[in-house]
Parts: structure tokens; C-alpha cells; sequence
């Protein structure tokens, strides 16, 4: 088919040699355009959905500049500047939920990095690769647990009458109040998200620990290096890197933590130490309707994550010579 | 060669072997109970605890579970969500990061940049709530599947996937006179499976295993999903409704109530727990794929 074309060119070319340049360049252009074309319309139902889902909502949130009133619309209702933004610093809540937020992610990002990265480093340590399988395949398993299922587990677990306090009852004679107590929420929150997340988290150490070339710990070994020097010297610096990056990650979204688990183990009773933003936003916004002020508490959140988020990348990149996320 | 082992290293190695096998435990433990007392009498569990004794066993839990209405359709439209949840992003996903791949496209830079951008901000929830309900989506399956269904992530990597297609492949087939759009349909994406393969496995688990969306975006109790069933059978220890059709015992309905717990948990996990297995190695690709920058 293309020879053929080309033959009718060259039989045509002395005559019309003019008309056909002019031909062809509109037919490329035309060819162009279809090219470019199909391309837009693949780009497009992407870019559609995100200016509608999310770039109008980054607009929606100057209600919390303003008196909102669903009658007026964002556009017609009142300017009142930083009123919501006082009114939530000023309240009596402010200290205890912002705290609150802070201790959770905190303590959680403390207690929760290191542990896939012990978990990978034992398991780099299993030389049997189906017994190392095996094991992998069961420690990563919690990760596909929701998030429902494994609080309704807590309570089932950690219920007066359930398993554990049936031991706890035994030893001491009475059981603890785990999930209405304020004083464990934190803790039962940071140990389960280990219990789901640890072994997966481990992965991406896993692979980069199974890279290191196994020369290096031979010839380590014959220079008398025991096995906790050959860690410390070829296993941890190779992972190193991907520990900053996990770490900034983690830490620059310390102040974003998740609504969802968090809102579902809350008790009437664990509420002092259970009430994050986020809760507390979904509830003033959407349970009680006061929409301004809960977008402001919001935007507020948002504002102190991406500052966090700049400041720790700023930080490692001055410890970590110049290598940071951005 | 062989690494030669000190007095001290084979200590450390049995202590490693120990640990192990004890974080194993910590984490097959919990599951197997819940197994294991899905099958029990509910009375004989909370007088006596777990009983591997056959007479102690009843399948009740799974009747009751299996007989509830709002369990059976919270299963079916979780499939629904999930399954077209996954379809959307998928495609939509798929279709941006190849038209970002190629190097025609004018303006890619400045379209990723406005991608990138919702990776770092946005309007928050109560203004994403806002405009779901003016756009008359609330109680609608589009609440659940739309808001969400552009990914960043899934865009950025299926356009570095796409890069790395070669390009005398596309010439070759251009050369043949294929279309672009023969192209992208005939020649990329069957190259571009197993990607597609592992971006959907984890829509579907995702959209699977959330409650929130549903819970903000839908109140009608007939289009919620199984996470938000769930959620009132074990943290709000309703017997789901429906259940209970005259006024029982507050014993009688707090047995009721228990005994259906462990099963309702086997049983959703069930889909999960079946694919599991035979997807390990492509959910930990994705894991791998991600992070590479």
C-alpha cells in the first residue's frame, strides 16, 4: 500500500509539483491534527474530572473566608474574613484536638517506622527462600484487612468479656476498660496500625536488602566482620536512602492523619484523646451542618501540612547533603 | 562460599528465627480466632472461650449472616462499586498517562502540573461534600465512582510505563498505516497488561475495604456498600436491620448480635482472602513499581 502511494508521487511530481507540496502539508497538518487530537481526547475525561473534583473544591473553600449560607450560594454569600479561623483558635476544643492530632501521628510515626524496617532486616536473615515466603505472605496479609474489620476486631478483642480480658480478669481480677478508657486509645491506635501495616511497609526494604550483592558480606565475613557489623556496615546503609524518603513522606503528612480509623474507634467515653481535626471536622460540617467554620478548620489543617511537609524535606535535605524529596 | 558463623551469630540467628515466628504468630493468632469462633455457639464462646470441641459448634452465625437481606445487598453493590470503580480509574488512568507519555502532546508540563498539584492540595472535605451535593450526586453510585476516580500516582506511572515502550514499535505500526488510535488499542495495551492488571487490584481492594465515602455520600441504607454494613453489625452492634422482627430479650438480642460478628468478618473477607494468594506477587509489584521516581 505505501509503494503504492509513493509510485503515484513520483508519476505526478513534474506536473504538479507545486499543488502536491501544498497538498501534502495540509494532509500533514490534517494527519497532526488527528494525531494530536486522539491524544487530547485520551488526556481529556483525566483533566475534566480533576478541574471538576478538584480544583473547584479548592475554590468552594473560601467559605471558610465567608458567612456560607446554602440559600446565597459561595459567590453570594458574605465576606468575614478570619472569623471561623479565630472562633476555632479561641475555642476551648482548639488545644485539646490539636494536640490531640498531633500526639497520634507522632507517637504513631515514632513507634511505627522503625518496625518493617527490623522486620526486613530479620527476614533478610532467612536463607530458606520458601520458608522466607511463607512468612512473607502471612505478615503482609493483615494490609488487605479493612479498616472496619480490624476496629471491630479491637472491640471484639479487647471487649470486657473478650479474650484478652478474660486473661486480664484471671491475673488481676477485673477487666480493663481498653476502648473507653482515654489513656489506651492512643495505643491500641498506634499497635494495630502496626499490626496492619508493619509487614508491608517492609517490602520495598526486603527487595532493596535482597540487591546487596552477597560478595560484599563474603568478603566482610572474611575480615572477621561478625553478623551485627555486617548489618550495621552493608545492610543499613543500603537502605538508607529509601528510609529518608519514607520518613520525609511520613512526617510531612503527619498532620494529615486519617478520619477513617480513627472516627470508628471513638467512644462517647475515649472521646479526650480520640477527637482529631478530622473527626471533628466531619462532625461540625456535616453533622451539625456548620459548613464555614469546619471548611475553615480544615483549610487550617491543610495549611500546617504543607508547611510540614517543606520544613522536614528542608531539614533532611541539610542532613542528608542535599538529598531530599524536591 | 560459605559465610562462617561465630558463637555470637548463631545465637542472634536463633533469636532472629524466635521473633519471627512470634510476629507470625501476632498477626495469624487474632485471624485464626475469629475463624475459629465464627463456627461456635455463641453462648458456650462467651462463658467459656474458643472450644475445638465438635459439640460446641454450630453454623448459625453463617444462617443468619447468609439470610440478611442487608448483608446480601451491601455484598452486591460492593461489588458493583468496586468493580466499576476500578473499570473507571483504570481507564481514565491508563488514557492520561499515555497521552502525557507522548512526546507530541504540546503542553504535557504544564497538564501534570495540574495533576501533581492535587497530589499536595485541596479544598478539603466539607467543600468536595458541597459540590457532590449541588451537582445532585448525593445517593447516586457517581458520589462513590467519580470524585475519586482520577489518580495521580496511577497516571504518573503508567506514563513512565508507557515511556518505556519502544518507539519503533509505534513507527512500525504507523508505517503499516495504522491509526493512532489502532495504535494505542491494537499495539499499547496489550503490551500494557500486567500494569493494567496491577492498578486495578488495588482499586478493587481499595474501593472494597472504605466505608467513608459511602457514609458521607449516601444515605439511602439500600446503596450502601459492605463496609458501611459491617460497620453497624461490629462497631455499632446493631444486628443489622431487618434482623430482629419482634422485640426479643436484650440477652437474647446481644447473643444474637455476637454470634453474627465472626462470621459477617469471614465472610466479607472472604473475596479478599480467596484472591490473595495467587495475587501476592503482583499486589508487591505494585509496591515496587511505585517506588520507583
Amino acid at each position: 500500500m505505501e509503494v503504492k502511494v509513493l509510485d503515484n508521487t513520483m508519476d505526478t511530481q513534474k506536473g504538479t509539483g507545486r499543488a502536491l507540496k501544498d497538498r501534502t502539508s495540509v494532509s500533514h497538518r490534517m494527519q497532526q491534527f488527528k494525531k494530536h487530537y486522539f491524544l487530547y481526547m485520551l488526556l481529556a475525561p483525566a483533566l475534566i474530572l480533576t478541574l471538576i473534583f478538584k480544583y473547584i473544591p479548592m475554590y468552594g473553600a473560601v467559605i471558610a473566608f465567608k458567612d456560607f449560607s446554602p440559600i446565597k450560594g459561595i459567590m453570594g454569600s458574605e465576606w468575614v474574613g478570619l472569623k471561623h479561623f479565630e472562633k476555632f483558635l479561641a475555642s476551648p476544643n482548639f488545644d485539646v484536638i490539636f494536640m490531640n492530632t498531633l500526639k497520634l501521628s507522632f507517637f504513631g510515626l515514632i513507634f511505627s517506622f522503625p518496625v518493617p524496617i527490623i522486620l526486613a532486616l530479620m527476614l533478610n536473615q532467612v536463607r530458606k527462600a520458601g520458608v522466607k515466603k511463607n512468612i512473607q505472605l502471612f505478615l503482609y496479609a493483615p494490609n488487605f484487612i479493612s479498616v472496619v474489620v480490624v476496629v471491630g476486631m479491637l472491640f471484639i478483642f479487647l471487649s470486657p468479656t473478650g479474650p484478652i480480658n478474660q486473661i486480664a480478669t484471671w491475673i488481676t481480677g477485673q477487666p480493663i476498660m481498653f476502648m473507653s478508657e482515654p489513656e489506651y486509645f492512643r495505643w491500641i491506635y498506634i499497635l494495630s496500625d502496626i499490626w496492619t501495616g508493619a509487614g508491608w511497609a517492609s517490602i520495598i526494604y526486603v527487595a532493596a536488602l535482597a540487591n546487596v550483592d552477597p560478595e560484599l558480606h563474603n568478603a566482610a565475613n572474611l575480615d572477621g566482620a561478625n553478623l551485627i557489623q555486617r548489618i550495621r556496615h552493608i545492610d543499613l546503609p543500603t537502605i538508607r536512602p529509601i528510609m529518608a524518603i519514607v520518613f520525609i513522606l511520613a512526617a510531612g503528612g503527619i498532620m494529615s492523619i486519617g478520619f477513617e480509623k480513627a472516627y470508628l474507634m471513638q467512644t462517647s467515653m475515649n472521646l479526650p484523646s480520640s477527637e482529631i481535626i478530622a473527626t471533628y471536622v466531619y462532625k461540625v460540617g456535616l453533622q451539625s451542618g456548620d459548613y464555614a467554620y469546619s471548611a475553615a478548620v480544615g483549610l487550617f489543617n491543610s495549611v500546617i501540612n504543607v508547611i510540614l511537609l517543606v520544613t522536614v524535606n528542608l531539614i533532611v535535605k541539610k542532613l542528608n547533603e542535599g538529598e531530599g524529596l524536591y | 562460599m560459605v559465610v562462617k558463623h561465630t558463637g555470637l551469630d548463631r545465637l542472634i540467628l536463633a533469636l532472629n528465627a524466635i521473633f519471627l515466628t512470634c510476629a507470625v504468630l501476632v498477626v495469624v493468632v487474632p485471624l485464626v480466632y475469629i475463624v475459629v469462633a465464627s463456627f461456635m455457639d455463641p453462648t458456650v464462646l462467651l462463658n467459656r472461650g474458643l472450644s475445638f470441641n465438635v459439640s460446641d459448634w454450630s453454623l448459625d452465625g453463617y444462617q443468619m449472616i447468609l439470610s440478611n437481606p442487608a448483608m446480601i445487598r451491601g455484598f452486591a453493590n460492593a461489588v458493583l462499586y468496586s468493580v466499576s470503580f476500578a473499570l473507571l480509574t483504570v481507564t481514565v488512568s491508563i488514557f492520561a498517562g499515555y497521552a502525557l507519555s507522548d512526546e507530541r502532546l504540546a503542553g504535557r508540563g504544564f497538564f501534570m502540573i495540574i495533576f501533581i498539584i492535587t497530589m499536595f492540595f485541596g479544598g478539603g472535605l466539607i467543600p468536595t461534600y458541597l459540590l457532590v451535593r449541588n451537582l445532585g450526586m448525593l445517593d447516586t453510585v457517581w458520589a462513590i465512582i467519580l470524585p475519586g476516580a482520577v489518580n495521580v500516582w496511577n497516571i504518573i506511572l503508567s506514563r513512565t510505563f508507557f515511556k518505556g515502550v519502544p518507539r519503533e514499535l509505534k513507527e512500525a505500526a504507523n508505517v503499516d498505516g495504522a491509526s493512532e488510535m489502532k495504535i494505542f488499542f491494537q499495539i499499547v495495551i496489550p503490551l500494557s497488561k500486567p500494569i493494567i492488571f496491577v492498578l486495578a487490584l488495588y482499586a478493587f481492594v481499595g474501593q472494597w475495604n472504605s466505608y467513608f465515602d459511602a457514609m458521607i455520600y449516601l444515605d439511602n441504607s439500600n446503596l450502601h456498600p459492605l463496609q458501611l454494613v459491617l460497620r453497624s453489625i461490629l462497631i455499632q452492634n446493631q444486628a443489622a436491620p431487618g434482623m430482629i422482627s419482634d422485640q426479643l430479650a436484650m440477652a437474647e438480642l446481644k447473643r444474637l448480635s455476637e454470634m453474627i460478628k465472626y462470621s459477617a468478618i469471614v465472610i466479607s473477607s472472604l473475596p479478599l482472602i480467596i484472591m490473595y494468594p495467587f495475587f501476592q506477587k503482583y499486589f508487591e509489584k505494585g509496591v515496587m513499581v511505585g517506588s520507583l521516581k
